[in-house]
């Protein structure tokens, strides 16, 4: 039987690049037709809701925007133990100690898939409630899904191109373009944070 | 030391203790309280460190989506905010649902209620009551025999059970992954569970997991996927076909069999564990009475779970609603969400502005303008805050009121308002806890009493949950399998300008969502959370939130472990991402305990 594989993008689409991981499994499952054996998943900023699919997964595959002090858009790889170190590392967005429980719960019920794969992007921007993703980091979500086809090939899993089930993505209104292209004007609606984030200068 | 209107007397005089941020909360909250020469807290400030910004972002978006942003908002209780949202949707354009969409809505509503509580009292609350390290110490066998005598029925419970969890627990603990475990205040003297009792409850947590992700499988059936589910305006997306096989989506007897069984589930864990277990924890903590706060002066509940469609009468609703102000448990008045002198938000201590001091807006004119600046006895600086000062702005969170009240929201201010009414199935069940625990009425007015609300609440919701699964089949049976009406789906059919209100009780209070439509798109959308009520900071008269005034007289045994702060906020199971919007600009999860 082949090995069953979760695809999950986590993240929160409103705080811009936040949702990285959630644009790339929407775009993931527009771009290839898998078979039934892998699933993608938007899991939002979900915590155990996201348990019983890590529990028949053999395989996981994280996309993510992970803080690593590094240059915006820049791709980082992380594979199995290092995984949740990096997930509780610091510098992590906040829905991250929530997905580092995840995995540190499943590991207790034993039920973790034996393979994880994290692919993190380094984020620009975070602070833009209600903004989409930067373009340094949008021009990330293909070349981070070749990297998943590319480890996926490695394991014998292989996809045509077409559409997969997109029945575990977003709702239509806030898919990527719908989202991006519906938001209201900075004068209607104000974009700022406050001068913990915007210290210099303002 | 000053007196507030709602009758705390505030002494910051002493020691200031700096919890930030708040672990264990969904969000990011920090508290600072000040405590005297004996370690008692006599001045309490609970601020939201995140700014919100949820109403700016819907402006100009279609109203029937609303609920899909709103879903986004929160990891926890997602599908309470969709239901809010269609619900004040439909409000403001007069579309009524179906029988069928009303039950389907509340069997989700209603699970969701016992799945939170039960992942709360477990996940996020129990290692404030329960050592698990202490565990490592139990005797399985005796851990067998105290199963068997705080729960009979429960099946889990040989001496080989406790030994196998336990063996499994020691090896993560000593795989160094102490993981969920870690930041504890393992050895302070203000956990009194003997072994035995920690080991039990720590089994029941893992227990607790596995039920959680059954049970969430009604969503997945209803609501067509989990998480995330989907949402209507008009109903539910799902179609009813009972003859159908295996089919994608509708629902048929297979599904509904399944519901069936996640329904028995729930009351089983409810009646084994969950019941029996706060019982036997509280015996612990009998003693401990404090956190009560505003709970026995001024509880607020909107009610939730109307029998029939479309009704919202208070006598409609099974989970009661009514205002209790001034400790006056005798009179519950009416909660009218749309009259502009009950419900106003006050910002004088919030990081907004209105332009005028001491102004409250009724949530349909609400105003979402940031304005943030430190108080001139803060300490630090605006990027890195040392010390609060709470006689300025010192909270991205609002202050809601009702007529000028601060309130507790919740499942406590839902018991008290339902026994203070005479709400049967409540009064029973509060009769028979206080009974078995041997305590007095007031003993409820406590983090202890939060704690037993949510249990009780919990099992409530599993009979609620049967009848109306056993409504919905009826239903069905006799031909009906509508479940939603698209009679108004069409914008062409809406007025030029309308207003909504959509009230739920979310898991952890009173939820309202208020919306004003023009041509056709979102012209305004206010959410008031709630933790927007509990963790609201002062308002212009001085009266404190639930959240400080339940911090109060609460003595610490070590004031630079916050164990007994983090019991009690954890009692009012806070969600922050919904109130707020992110700020911590790392996610720094140690808690920093700063003592000055």
């Amino acid at each position: 039987m082949p090995a069953k594989v979760l695809i999950l993008g986590i993240g929160n689409v409103l705080w811009a690049d936040e949702g990285f991981g959630v644009r790339c499994v929407e775009r993931l499952a527009s771009k290839y037709a898998f078979d039934d054996n892998v699933r993608i998943l938007d899991g939002g900023t979900q915590g155990l809701y996201l348990l019983p699919f890590l529990e028949e997964a053999d395989t996981l595959i994280v996309f993510d925007a992970v803080d690593y002090g590094l240059e915006p858009g820049t791709m980082k790889i992380v594979e199995n133990d290092e995984v949740p170190q990096f997930m509780g590392a610091k510098k992590m967005s906040l829905h991250q100690t929530g997905f580092q429980d995840v995995i540190a719960t499943a590991q207790l019920m034993g039920y973790c898939p034996e393979t994880l794969l994290l692919i993190g992007c380094q984020p620009e921007e975070l602070e833009d409630y209600g903004g989409g993703l930067r373009d340094v980091v949008a021009a990330q979500i293909d070349p981070a899904i070749d990297i998943a086809m590319d480890y996926l090939a490695k394991w014998d899993i292989r996809a045509n191109e077409g559409q997969s089930d997109q029945s575990l993505l977003a709702d239509a209104s806030i898919l990527r373009d719908a989202y991006e292209g519906g938001r209201p004007d900075a004068d209607d609606a104000c974009r700022i944070g406050d001068d913990r984030f915007f210290p210099v200068g303002e | 030391m000053v007196t507030t209107p709602n009758g705390f007397d505030l002494d910051n005089s002493g020691r200031r203790i700096v919890v930030d941020p708040v672990t264990r909360i969904e969000g990011h909250m920090r508290c600072e309280v000040n405590v005297d020469d004996e370690g008692v807290i006599r001045n309490a400030v609970s601020t939201g460190t995140m700014w919100r910004g949820l109403e700016v972002i819907l402006k100009g978006r279609d109203p029937r989506d609303a609920w899909a942003f709103t879903e986004r908002i929160c990891g926890v209780c997602t599908g309470t905010h969709a239901l809010t949202s269609v619900r004040a949707v439909e409000d403001a354009l007069n579309i009524s649902i179906p029988d069928n969409a009303n039950s389907i809505r509340n069997m989700m509503q209603l699970n969701l209620e016992i799945h939170d509580h039960v992942v709360h009292f477990y996940h996020l609350h129990a290692l404030d009551w329960v050592n698990p390290i202490n565990a490592l110490r139990a005797d399985p066998k005796a851990t067998s025999e105290l199963q068997q005598k705080v729960s009979p029925s429960h099946p889990l419970s040989s001496p080989g059970y406790f030994r196998d969890v336990q063996n499994r627990l020691k090896k993560f603990v000593e795989s160094g992954q102490l993981g969920l475990f870690k930041n504890g205040y393992w050895d302070n003297p203000a956990y009194l569970l003997p072994p035995e009792a920690d080991l039990m409850a720590t089994t029941h947590y893992l227990e607790a997991l596995d039920l959680q992700k059954e049970i969430v499988k009604v969503h997945t059936i209803f609501g067509g996927k989990n998480p995330h589910p989907n949402w209507l305006v008009g109903g539910v997306p799902c179609p009813i076909n009972v003859h159908s096989t295996g089919a994608v989506g509708a629902i048929n007897m297979e599904r509904l069999n399944l519901v069936s069984s996640i329904i028995d589930k729930c009351d089983e864990f409810n009646k084994n564990v969950y019941l029996p277990d706060v019982k036997a924890i509280g015996s612990f903590y009998k003693n401990w009475l404090y956190g009560g706060g505003l709970s026995s002066k001024a509880c607020l509940a909107y009610g939730d779970i109307p029998e029939n469609p479309n009704d919202f009468s208070p006598e409609q609703l099974h989970l009661p609603r009514g205002a209790i102000i001034n400790g006056n448990l005798n009179e519950v008045h009416d909660v009218d969400p749309r009259d502009p002198e009950q419900v106003q938000e006050f910002v004088d201590h919030s990081w907004y502005d209105y332009g005028e001091p001491g102004k409250g807006l009724h949530p349909w004119d609400g105003v979402t303008e940031p304005k943030y600046e430190l108080g001139p006895n803060a300490k630090g600086t605006k990027t890195n805050i040392k010390e609060l000062d709470e006689a300025a702005k010192y909270s991205w969170i609002k202050a809601p009121r009702w007529r000028g009240n601060a309130m507790e929201v919740g499942p406590l201010a839902r018991y008290i308002v339902g026994y203070a009414k005479g709400h049967e199935d409540i009064k029973n069940q509060v009769d028979g806890f206080l009974r078995d625990m041997n305590l007095p009425v007031e003993a409820l007015f406590s983090t202890l009493g939060r704690t037993a609300a949510r249990a009780l609440e919990s099992e409530y919701c599993g009979r609620l949950q049967r009848h109306f699964f056993d409504k919905l089949v009826a239903n069905i049976k006799n031909g009906d399998e509508s479940t939603a009406n698209i009679e108004k789906w069409d914008p062409s059919t809406w007025p030029k300008e309308a207003k909504g209100v959509g009230m739920t009780e979310a898991p952890r209070g009173a939820l309202g969502h208020w919306i004003k439509i023009k041509d056709g798109r979102i012209e305004n959308y206010q959410c008031v959370v709630p933790t927007t009520w509990n963790g609201s900071p002062r308002d212009t008269a001085g009266n404190i939130g639930a959240f400080e005034a339940s911090l109060m007289n609460t003595p610490m045994e070590r004031p630079d472990e916050p164990v007994e702060i983090l019991r009690t906020l954890h009692s009012f199971d806070p969600c922050l991402a919904c109130s707020t919007h992110v700020m911590s600009p790392d996610g720094d999860e140690l808690t920093t305990v700063k003592v000055r």
